[in-house]
């Protein structure tokens, strides 16, 4: 089997839906790090799994619901207290959409 | 014997009959602190005035009424927080520069009852930033070092927690184990660790790893100090869904029953090639001692333990990336530029698997065969009630020895991450020293059979005591 190599194209694009941004000397690194993973990551194509069920909660809790009740939740203050800029009872952000 | 070399049992027992105050007991714990912090860095933020104060009002209600110790679990008793819990107006950092300046304004469940039972939070202990690491280097506070050897690490991700009970700065601390987390630094510093089932504690108000895989824990210095300490922690939160409303028990209710009669499996692929002699040797030599205390020892087969690590390096960046996609410095902390390069591996890891094209062949594939390794061990169980297999197949390692090699230092949980992929509960103990470095052996039940496991592990403990 081909050896699995990234690409520096393919880190970028990685890096740019995960809103990362990466020098060229991380691009360099990953490249070669990652890849090396990935291709560890080829022994489970040994297993068969035709017919097996894909498990992503253990212990098979399904559907929990609790009483939609009322019950005391922050103070906006509080909730704004870490915040590096806010206006009024909001976050303040940059702009997201522009005119 | 000094205050700080107590155990919870010991320490309440003595304040009970007033051999010393909650504050002589903090302060012998705070001055271990200071005494070996600045070599060992196993705290962030030790809240001192803080611990003090608390002390002073514990005692001032000891004069008032002395019930107040029987009836609140953990009153008065010094407790470690691993710095991935939030602390109501204590920084909480996760080890990373990102929240560096992160204040919560809430206690995580586990941090609330804890002090409902009486614990005084003493610090917030260092940590592989977001816990993502084996070794405590990858913390961005520097790493921590292993007591026995300050050129060898502690163990991670939860590396300040376990060292910060080993030396008695605090008499117990809280941990996470999404892989070994909790167990490897309890193997490597000699101490008692629970990774207890799956939704078994609260995971509200931990700062989230990975969401499927994550369990809270603690480590101790006995096995009675983390069967008292379950108690406190477990049962169902309305903040945590995947908390099952199951009973708890009293977990110190059976611990001293005997177990002779109980079938313990020893599963013959986790005596690998790679594994250090000296950790089988000791390994074997606990089955024997578990053997001479009347349990029956099975060998069994877990046929796809070699898949597992693998299947965790894709399940758990794939939630990593997720899970870490919320630091956006605009509600708290700093910018996703502040991320070191360990939490940028896993984002770009799960990133990559996550992604149009590779979703199928990576993680629903590693969610497949998680399928096959939890029906691994629902198999062995209809033949044994437990099993025992070594923690590490290495003693504590060297610092900087890993750190080059990502999947070098992803193979150092081959062992522990099977659990965390089956939700089981696995407790990790101490049994013996190999050049002055502490060996430490897991044992693994069915889901909610965390009773069971101090039952062995203490029976096991007391063997070794009564044979010193």
């Amino acid at each position: 089997m081909k050896k699995l190599q990234i690409t520096e194209e393919e880190v970028v694009h990685i890096a740019n839906l995960a809103r990362l941004k990466l020098t060229g000397e991380e691009v360099k690194m990953f490249c070669s790090q990652l890849s090396e993973v990935l291709e560890y990551m080829k022994v489970l194509n040994k297993v068969e799994t035709g017919g097996v069920e894909p498990t992503a909660q253990v212990t098979g809790l399904e559907n929990v619901f609790r009483e939609d009740e009322v019950s005391p939740s922050l103070e906006p203050n509080e909730a704004l207290s870490c915040a590096p800029a806010r206006e009024g009872n909001f976050f303040k952000t940059g702009v997201v959409l522009e005119k | 014997m000094k205050l700080y070399q107590l155990t919870i049992s010991q320490a309440k027992e003595g304040l009970e009959k007033k051999k010393f105050s909650v504050k002589e007991l903090v302060a012998s714990c705070l001055e271990q602190i200071k005494k070996l912090n600045p070599k060992l860095n196993a705290f962030i933020t030790v809240c001192e005035e803080k611990t003090l104060k608390e002390a002073e009002e514990a005692d001032k209600k000891i004069r008032n009424s002395q019930f107040v110790i029987r009836n609140l679990p953990l009153f008065g008793i010094p407790i470690a927080a691993k710095d991935l819990f939030c602390t109501k107006g204590i920084k909480t950092t996760a080890g990373s520069k990102v929240l560096e300046n992160y204040i919560p304004v809430y206690d995580a469940t586990v941090i609330r009852k804890l002090k409902e039972a009486g614990a005084i939070i003493i610090g917030k202990t260092n940590c592989d930033a977001w816990a993502h690491g084996s070794s405590g280097e990858n913390s961005d506070f520097g790493p921590t070092k292993n007591p026995f050897d300050e050129t060898r690490v502690p163990g991670g991700s939860s590396s300040g927690s376990a060292v910060a009970v080993a030396t008695g700065m605090s008499l117990a601390a809280t941990g996470t184990d999404t892989g070994g987390s909790i167990r490897l630094p309890a193997a490597f510093c000699g101490v008692v660790g629970l990774k207890p089932t799956y939704g078994r504690i609260s995971r509200f108000g931990v700062i989230a790893m990975a969401s499927s895989l994550d369990s809270i824990g603690h480590f101790t210095k006995n096995i009675e100090d983390s069967a008292l300490i379950l108690s406190v922690t477990a049962g169902k939160d309305s903040y945590d869904a995947t908390t099952p409303p199951l009973e708890v028990p009293d977990y110190l209710k059976n611990l001293k029953k005997e177990i002779r009669g109980i079938k313990i499996g020893v599963p013959k692929e986790y005596f690998i090639k790679g594994m250090a002699r000296e950790i089988e040797q000791q390994t074997f030599l606990a089955i024997k001692e578990l053997e001479k205390l009347g349990t029956k020892i099975v060998e069994i087969s877990l046929p796809h333990t070699k898949y597992a690590v693998a299947t965790y390096y894709i399940i758990q960046p794939a939630e990593v990336s997720s899970n870490l996609a919320r630091y956006d410095g605009i509600r708290y902390g700093f910018g996703r530029e502040k991320f070191g390069d360990e939490a940028k591996r896993r984002i770009m890891l799960g990133t990559y698997t996550l992604s149009a094209g590779y979703y199928e062949a990576y993680y629903l594939k590693a969610m497949k065969v998680r399928t096959l390794i939890k029906q691994d061990f629902a198999e062995a169980f209809k033949k044994v009630q437990a099993i025992v297999t070594p923690v590490s197949p290495t003693l504590p390692f060297k610092l900087g020895e890993r750190t080059q090699d990502p999947l070098k230092m992803y193979l150092s949980d081959i062992f522990t991450i099977p659990a965390n992929l089956a939700g089981l509960p696995a407790l990790a103990l101490p049994i013996g020293f190999v050049n002055n470095l502490p060996v430490g052996i897991q044992i693994l039940g069915p889901q909610f059979s965390e009773e069971l496991l101090f039952r062995i592990g203490y029976a096991l403990e007391r063997q070794r005591e009564n044979e010193k």
